[in-house]
């Protein structure tokens, strides 16, 4: 093949692949925002999220749409539960012991999944077509297509939502300066779980979409790692960052598998977090928080 | 009472269990010999963690793959160098120490999250390196290792292994104790509580998180040296992310900041898993039921709940517990006791 052509069509299925990482990172990046706390657990709230989907739609078979439902409920009803019952005794600890516990909570949780469903592949039902759709010559498989307009769709939806609402004024003003936030009668704790619901939501999709595009298994949950340097790169608390530094890395990645060999696509994005820890910390669109010492 | 025979009798109790310690192969069957040399490597790797994250608040994620390089550099110094094992195992130590530096250098100068992410970058970065540099690290397949060798004597049984390790358990175990008790020790516990305010007092905070970091590792790699000997054996899979977990459970879980509590801390983490094992052994016998296959899941759960549940609960582990304990039983019951250490740390 021209490897021109080659070029860009493994550059557009890294794009459509960096989609869903776009969405984890908002996630994650809204808890981030109104918390100051960095959820470890994301990946594992993700893959939580389809197991239920799986257990709603296929064990008690109530199709994919009804499933998702189910699966948006349960990944919220978790997500509260985190809230409440072990980040918000933590509220005022240190930073690193409320990251630590974030931690420990996604391991619960993969060993949750791993007793309850199994290290084993799970098939769950096709949501999106598999027909490829082919743009200028480039042929990008249907899944990951869809998958990718999905995320982005709802990535902006969100980014707007967050944006102009009540509730998003909110949280930008939580995360400003949390105590003027306060005398000016938000209610901070509900702006934090009002994120964590997010974080839930985005979650679940992004988990959806994850396992109808590769498959279900209890390491779905390790993509969210790979999304740190979506974070670091967009900016710790940029919510607009994340969309194009998803993109950024889905393409990165695509590229490096391509150039170097497909192994050397898991570590990119750890290597990239490095060089950009040691270029410029702030990310492309974070603000400058970072503190030097 | 007066410090210093408070300080002796604790000296006295920690000789006397050295020396139990070392009367232990006489008492014991083998399998607890190999047990306790598991143990006693842990420990060290515990120490190492304890003083990055317990004592100067340096999360890491990623010291599974610290012991790792230590591991590995003890095979290949072996292999390709020829180096005998009290040569071996510090150089193991000073590469990890290297290695870590290296991966956490540029975020040391930052606060907060960001050494978090380059510890746990450091964790799969390294250990793709063990898996994919097939022609240093023989890929999954692994190394051999000859058992450590002292004046022409081969440490090759776990009996012989245990003591080497017993050795080394006790010196870095003082080693910590004096560091601790130190200059520098102090300076760390400064970064932790106050980092601003020890850079007023002109404590040199990058200096000493930079210290605290190589040290860590340092430990790190020391285990991983003495875990190679042990197990006459490397491969990538020892060292994954759940390694990494574990460590952080046993600090967390022992009490951050205290060296009897990573001491403890590696006790109790390294019991946890055969304790689960025959825990779930025996309710699946009873009820006929295979439960063999969720164990490795199940450890995972009981490692998370540890570590969540003592950092809500009582963030200074099992130490804090312990001088809780020893205080009931000292004082009549009608006076009020103070908690005990309550001042000040958190």
């Amino acid at each position: 093949m021209n490897p021109f052509v080659a070029f860009a069509e493994y550059s557009a299925v890294g794009i459509a692949g960096g989609g869903i990482y776009a969405l984890i990172a908002l996630g994650t990046v809204v808890i981030f925002k109104s918390s100051q706390t960095f959820n470890f657990a994301m990946g594992e709230m993700m893959m939580l999220s389809a197991y239920f989907f799986y257990t709603a739609a296929v064990t008690f078979a109530l199709g994919p749409v009804l499933g998702l439902i189910v699966a948006l409920i349960g990944a919220v009803a978790v997500a509260l539960l985190i809230e409440r019952f072990a980040l918000r005794p933590m509220m005022g600890r240190p930073f690193i012991a409320v990251v630590m516990v974030t931690f420990g909570i996604g391991s619960i949780l993969r060993g949750i999944v791993g007793m309850v469903w199994g290290p084993a592949d799970l098939q769950i039902p096709a949501i999106l077509a598999r027909t490829p759709v082919i743009i200028g010559g480039m042929f990008i498989p249907g899944k990951t297509a869809r998958a990718f307009a999905i995320a982005v769709a709802i990535v902006c939806a969100l980014i707007g939502f967050l944006r102009y609402s009540r509730a998003g004024i909110a949280l930008r003003a939580a995360a400003a300066d949390q105590i003027t936030a306060y005398s000016m009668g938000i209610d901070v704790r509900r702006v934090v779980a009002f994120s964590w619901v997010i974080a839930a939501i985005t979650g679940c999709i992004s988990g959806v979409l994850m396992a109808n595009v590769n498959s279900l298994n209890p390491s779905l949950g390790l993509v969210a790692l790979n999304v740190l340097s979506v974070i670091i790169l967009g900016g710790m608390n940029s919510i607009g960052g994340v969309l194009v530094a998803g993109l950024l890395i889905g393409w990165l990645e695509s590229v490096t598998g391509w150039w170097f060999g497909t192994e050397f696509r898991e570590i990119t994005p750890y290597v990239l977090a490095l060089l950009i820890l040691l270029v410029r910390p702030t990310g492309l669109f974070g603000s400058t928080q970072v503190e030097r010492i | 009472m007066p410090g210093t025979s408070r300080f002796s009798r604790n000296a006295l109790w920690a000789l006397l269990l050295v020396a139990a310690l070392a009367a232990l192969p006489a008492a014991v069957p083998r399998y607890w010999i190999y047990f306790a040399g598991l143990l006693g490597i842990n420990i060290i790797a515990v120490h190492g963690l304890n003083i990055m994250t317990g004592y100067t608040g340096l999360l890491s994620l990623g010291h599974a793959a610290f012991v790792g390089v230590g591991a590995y550099t003890v095979a290949l110094a072996q292999s390709r160098l020829g180096l005998p094992f009290y040569l071996a195992i510090p150089l193991a130590g000073l590469t990890a120490a290297v290695m870590g530096v290296g991966f956490g250098l540029p975020s040391l100068r930052i606060r907060g999250l960001y050494l978090v992410i380059a510890t746990l970058a450091a964790q799969f970065i390294l250990n793709f390196i063990f898996v994919h540099w097939q022609s240093v690290t023989n890929g999954d397949a692994g190394l051999t290792v000859q058992p450590a060798t002292i004046f022409g004597y081969p440490l090759n049984n776990e009996t012989r292994a245990y003591y080497l390790i017993l050795a080394c358990d006790v010196a870095f175990t003082l080693f910590a104790i004096n560091v601790i008790r130190s200059r520098v020790g102090r300076a760390f516990v400064a970064v932790r509580e106050r980092d601003r305010t020890a850079e007023v007092l002109g404590v040199r905070i990058v200096w000493y998180k930079f210290v605290a970091f190589a040290l860590g590792s340092f430990y790190a790699g020391v285990a991983g040296g003495l875990l190679a000997y042990f197990n006459q054996f490397v491969n990538p899979e020892q060292f994954g992310l759940l390694l990494s977990v574990f460590f952080l459970s046993a600090v967390i879980v022992g009490g951050m900041g205290s060296i009897l509590g990573a001491i403890m801390g590696a006790v109790f983490m390294t019991l946890l898993p055969e304790i689960l094992r025959g825990g779930a052994l025996s309710i699946g016998g009873t009820f006929g039921f295979d439960l063999s296959s969720i164990l490795v899941p199940l450890r995972e759960t009981v490692f998370g709940l540890l570590i969540v549940g003592f950092l809500i609960l009582e963030p200074r582990g099992l130490a804090q517990l312990w001088k809780r304990a020893q205080h009931a039983l000292r004082r009549p019951p009608t006076t009020t006791a103070p908690n005990p250490g309550s001042e000040g740390k958190s």
